[in-house]
């Protein structure tokens, strides 16, 4: 492909870096990246990649925007209030660069569809808000070899790791099984202060570009712990486990399973 | 230094920073190592900022010369990918 006059005034300050150039940013918009979740995380992970210029964006998400999502999901607004969480922001972001296309999945990914969703992406992107979805999709890209950049937020505090399955930990080395629901925050506990989902969301945009341009270290076999309120970061090595009960030498699980239980009735 | 030889030549007429060197940047990546890029420009400013950012990527400067009253020249060598 050749670059058109309006990308090439879009993109300059991409390929002006040595590590981007127009080779990276001609990547760039080859790219497929399936974001799960268009909420706290969604919303800015979606928008640097969509500004970055990713030309497939899949967002995947059944939710309609509701008033209580405003204060952090930055890619709705007041006047959608109703819509599809994956049609508001497939307007965003392809409002903001006619370069991208967003591909609005309104689907509750489960063990029977999310394999065939995931197929057609190159690199997954983890921005949803429980636990079943979150060990769902980390078993899904295990098992068919995809990257995953993984986020999560709860009140002053968020974590992001990068997957490269087999290469490097996945979320089972950390945390084998989803914790019983009984030990997850309730939905009263469970406040986020805004700008949290900037800072995490902002961080995994950064990993799945440096995966694409292929630069840098991706944090494989680490998770980063973000403090909002003491401004901390903190770095935690999670080796692979050759134990893992998905990514480990003799796997037992060898096929995904839905975890039924709902962690919270309320959606914030 | 003198008559060295351009492989490929851009004019880049018209053009301010920071296009002057996106577009110099987008020539030389499509060339060969090895190969000499001839940039012809009229944008003062980058006349000194395109030989410093080159050289900063690892290129090599071989020439800067104002031509007449607006224009320059300049010659860079690719030296990797
Ligand atoms: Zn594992």
């Amino acid at each position: 492909m050749e670059f058109t006059d309006e990308q090439i005034h879009r993109y300059s300050r991409h390929i002006i870096l040595p590590e981007v150039g127009g080779k990276g940013q001609k990547k760039i918009l080859q790219a497929k990246v399936l974001i799960v979740g268009a909420g706290g995380l969604g919303c800015p992970v979606g928008y640097y990649l969509a500004a970055a210029g990713v030309g497939t964006l899949g967002i995947v998400d059944s939710d309609t925007i509701e008033l209580s999502n405003l204060q952090r999901q930055i890619a709705h607004n007041t006047e959608r209030l109703g819509m599809p969480k994956a049609d508001s922001a497939k307007m965003t972001f392809e409002a903001l660069n006619p370069d991208v296309t967003v591909i609005p999945i309104k689907e509750r990914l489960t063990k029977d569809n999310i394999l065939d969703i995931i197929n057609d992406y190159d690199i997954v992107v983890d921005g949803s808000d429980n636990f079943p979805t979150r060990y769902l999709v980390n078993d899904a890209c295990v098992l068919s070899g995809k990257p995953l950049v993984s986020g999560a937020i709860l009140r002053f505090e968020g974590q992001v790791t990068t997957i490269i399955p087999k290469q490097g930990h996945c979320y089972r080395c950390l945390f084998e099984e989803p914790p019983p629901p009984g030990l997850v925050p309730s939905c009263q506990e469970a406040g986020v202060m805004g700008a949290l989902p900037g800072v995490i969301g902002a961080l995994q945009a950064m990993e799945v570009l440096k995966l694409i341009l292929d630069r840098g270290e991706p944090l494989k076999n680490s998770l980063l712990i973000y403090n909002a309120l003491n401004t901390s970061f903190r770095k935690v090595k999670v080796p692979r486990r050759l134990d893992c009960p998905v990514c480990g030498e003799n796997p037992t699980i060898t096929e995904l399973q839905d975890y039924e239980a709902e962690y919270c009735q309320i959606r914030f | 230094m003198e008559n060295i030889r351009a492989d490929k030549k851009i004019n880049i007429k018209g053009l301010v920073c920071p296009y002057t060197f996106v577009k110099s940047k987008l020539a030389i990546e499509e060339m060969e190592v090895g190969e000499v890029l001839e940039i012809l420009l009229d944008y003062p400013e980058a006349s000194r900022s395109i030989p410093k950012s080159m050289e900063e990527h690892g290129h090599t400067v071989l020439k800067v010369e104002k031509i007449n009253d607006k224009d320059w020249i300049i010659l860079i060598r690719k030296e990797h990918d």
